[in-house]
């Protein structure tokens, strides 16, 4: 008998019950919550007079709506400008206030996009299973925790029961070997892997991570790459715990106490994939092959290199990709044969639970360092991943380096990477996002995305169009 | 949750491949926190030439001719015929809440993204994966033919084209079952609560640091 893949572990540590028809119930661990796929099963609750099986397994910020302009966000909730916003966020706090929930609102320090807010603050573990009603819960399987997105039916089902029926997923391994070249990110790595999958290449998969350039990456870094497991399909991604990760979660705000902690780190040591595990499939990458990627079309499948040009759908053989990539640059407003890099931006996009802890924010700053934003660009915004990495950066005068540069410095929170509160692009906008989808109207209606690393949409900024960072100097 | 048996109906086509969460319902309605209400807005940036807002009446709305909803003959579909990773993106259960509010039962497709499709079953929607050369043809009889109509049986895991071919599909036996009976799984799944209890205090004996109260003290 074969051995186990780091999910088979978490899985079977974690089974309740195996049915015969398949299914399976999993005990969850960890419950996030925000406000907008939260209201609809709180009130399931209360209709179904049902109480919270394990009330602090459960945690919730608000993070969507929250607006990112000091002035409104001084305000707190009752702040709020759209009405709508504001009963959302009111309705988080009034469903965590009357259900006993650790809640962090919207003017704690610590409030902040709930992908960033539950690791740094110790909330998610390694070994847990977590779940949230958000498909970009994957992140936290760079704790070597299994962490997926649920509607908001389950999101009751879990308050209700602590448990979820689920159907047990295969198992993929992406080996990404060698060593990145300089300038070269976790985000293009996972752009990466996602034009050579496609979007829905992990379907059906639990996708775990490895390989020598994963495992030498930082905490930020896997969690950007297990972020975007999602963008190819596959509910959760996961990377092996080692050295880096214990490291990180020490001393975390509610990583385990003291009498505890070598209980913790004994068990969380075994949660890799055993020598001998069985993939279903297996993915090689190298990494001296990767280059930094811009996202070119209305799929984060369509990505390519920085020094590629735009596809022509007139030479694609296969007539449903020809439609795809026809409609993708025409929403794009792009032309076959452009060169990534003679694409202007009108926006840049510095933020998200991809790209928004404090090594993303160092990573634009050290290149926006003494430049200016290029007169051509309308915004370019910094949107913090959570109050603490504000703190930090500021601690570091990251944020000085940002206004001094003509970028705006914001206040925590999703902000333009779905444009729930009023950052938004405007049609036939142009933008550079560390964000994680480039779909149409994502970022505002008729707003088009090019996904990039932090590092690369900080050049974009300067430069007022595409530049490969690698060698770029103004 | 409401039941699903046999449906009978106008089939739509949505003819594009990775139609993503944000197609089916733009972002800004996920703001409502209530459940139903979402259809006129349905693939609301394909469907009308301007921008929509939540709690807009959309009856005065500039509508897209050319978007196969707004024509004549898909007026009552309660089918919709897709493409390739239907659903792909958010996990967003307002796309398959919008797709019931606005009259739709079942959805046949190559493939799905895994958690709409997860989706789906807990709001009475039923998806049905073919093969990609059957879809094709699905499409191109219904193109064909004004008033398609397709029937579909899930206790006996068929759908019925109008010329009385019968297409068999998948589904797993657990999903059927909650799908027929309408069952509300969290009922269910309390009926093994003797059983979460007893793997709980396990768990907890074994990994107690993952039962620290999380409270406000930090």
């Amino acid at each position: 008998m074969s051995g186990q893949t780091l999910y088979d572990k978490l899985w079977q540590s974690h089974l309740v019950e195996q049915r015969e028809d398949g299914s399976a119930l999993i005990y969850i661990d960890r419950q996030l919550i925000h406000e907008v796929t939260s209201p609809q099963a709180f009130e399931g609750l209360r209709l179904s007079g049902r109480a919270p099986w394990r009330v602090d397994a459960n945690f919730a910020v608000p993070d969507h709506n929250v607006p990112t302009e000091r002035v409104e966000r001084s305000g707190g909730v009752a702040g709020i400008l759209d009405p709508i916003s504001r009963l959302q966020v009111q309705t988080l706090d009034d469903n965590c206030r009357d259900f006993e929930i650790l809640e962090f609102q919207v003017n704690d320090v610590r409030q902040g996009i709930v992908h960033v807010v539950g690791p740094e603050q110790g909330v998610t573990l390694p070994g847990m299973t977590i779940v949230c009603g958000d498909s970009h819960t994957s992140t936290h399987g760079a704790l070597g925790a299994l962490a997926h997105g649920i509607g908001t039916s389950e999101v009751e089902h879990v308050m209700a029961t602590q448990c979820l029926v689920q159907q047990k997923m295969k198992n993929m391994l992406v080996r990404v070997d060698g060593a990145l070249p300089d300038g070269v990110t976790a985000k293009d790595v996972v752009l990466a892997i996602i034009g050579e999958i496609g979007t829905a290449g992990g379907t059906g998969y639990a996708i775990e991570f490895g390989g020598e350039v994963v495992r030498g990456l930082s905490m930020e870094g896997r969690m950007t790459i297990c972020n975007m497991a999602i963008e190819a399909g596959a509910r959760a991604g996961l990377i092996a715990v080692d050295e880096t990760t214990i490291e990180y979660v020490k001393g975390k705000p509610y990583a385990p106490k003291a009498e505890h902690w070598d209980a913790a780190v004994a068990a969380w040591r075994q949660l890799h994939s055993d020598a001998d595990a069985h993939f279903d499939r297996v993915v090689e990458m190298r990494g001296e092959d990767i280059k930094p990627q811009v996202t070119w079309g209305t799929s984060p499948e369509m990505v390519l290199p920085v020094d590629g040009v735009i596809p022509d759908p007139a030479a694609m053989g296969n007539a449903a990709q020809r439609e795809s990539t026809e409609r993708a640059l025409h929403y794009m407003g792009l032309k076959p044969g452009m060169s990534i890099t003679d694409i202007k931006l009108d926006t840049i996009f510095i933020g998200s639970c991809t790209n928004s802890r404090i090594e993303d924010l160092r990573a634009a700053a050290a290149v926006v360092k003494g430049r200016k934003v290029a007169a051509t660009v309308k915004r370019a915004l910094v949107v913090p991943g959570s109050g603490r990495v504000k703190e930090q950066a500021e601690a570091e005068g990251l944020d000085k380096i940002f206004t001094d540069a003509g970028l705006e410095w914001r206040e925590p929170g999703c902000s333009m990477c779905l444009a729930m509160n009023s950052d938004k692009l405007g049609a036939g906008e142009h933008c550079a996002s560390t964000s994680n989808r480039n779909f149409e109207g994502r970022q505002g209606f008729g707003g088009r995305t090019h996904l990039v690393s932090p590092a690369m949409a900080a050049a974009a900024a300067v430069a007022g169009h595409f530049v490969d960072v690698r060698n770029w100097q103004e | 949750m409401k039941s699903f048996t046999v449906l009978k109906g106008i089939a739509a086509p949505m003819d594009r491949a990775n139609v993503d969460t944000d197609l089916i319902i733009p972002k800004q309605f996920l703001k409502s926190i209530k459940r139903s209400g979402f259809g006129p807005n349905l693939f609301d940036e394909m469907r009308y030439l301007d921008q929509g807002e939540p709690g807009q009446d959309c009856s005065g709305r500039p509508i897209n001719k050319d978007f196969p909803l707004n024509q004549s003959r898909y007026q009552g579909a309660c089918v919709l015929l897709a493409r390739e990773n239907f659903g792909c993106g958010s996990s967003r259960e307002h796309a398959p809440w919008a797709l019931d509010d606005y009259g739709f039962r079942c959805i046949i497709a190559p493939s799905f993204a895994d958690i709409f499709y997860n989706n789906c079953f807990k709001n009475g929607i039923l998806p049905i994966v073919l093969d990609e050369a059957v879809v094709d043809r699905l499409f191109q009889e219904m193109y064909a033919t004004e008033g398609y109509e397709l029937s579909i049986d899930l206790a006996k895991q068929v759908v019925q084209t109008p010329s009385g071919e019968s297409i068999g599909f998948e589904v797993d036996a657990f999903r059927k079952h909650c799908l027929i009976n309408g069952l509300d799984d969290i009922a269910l799944t309390l009926e093994s609560a003797d059983a979460i209890t007893a793997f709980e205090q396990k768990w907890r004996k074994q990994s107690p640091w993952l039962f620290d109260v999380i409270g406000n003290a930090s």
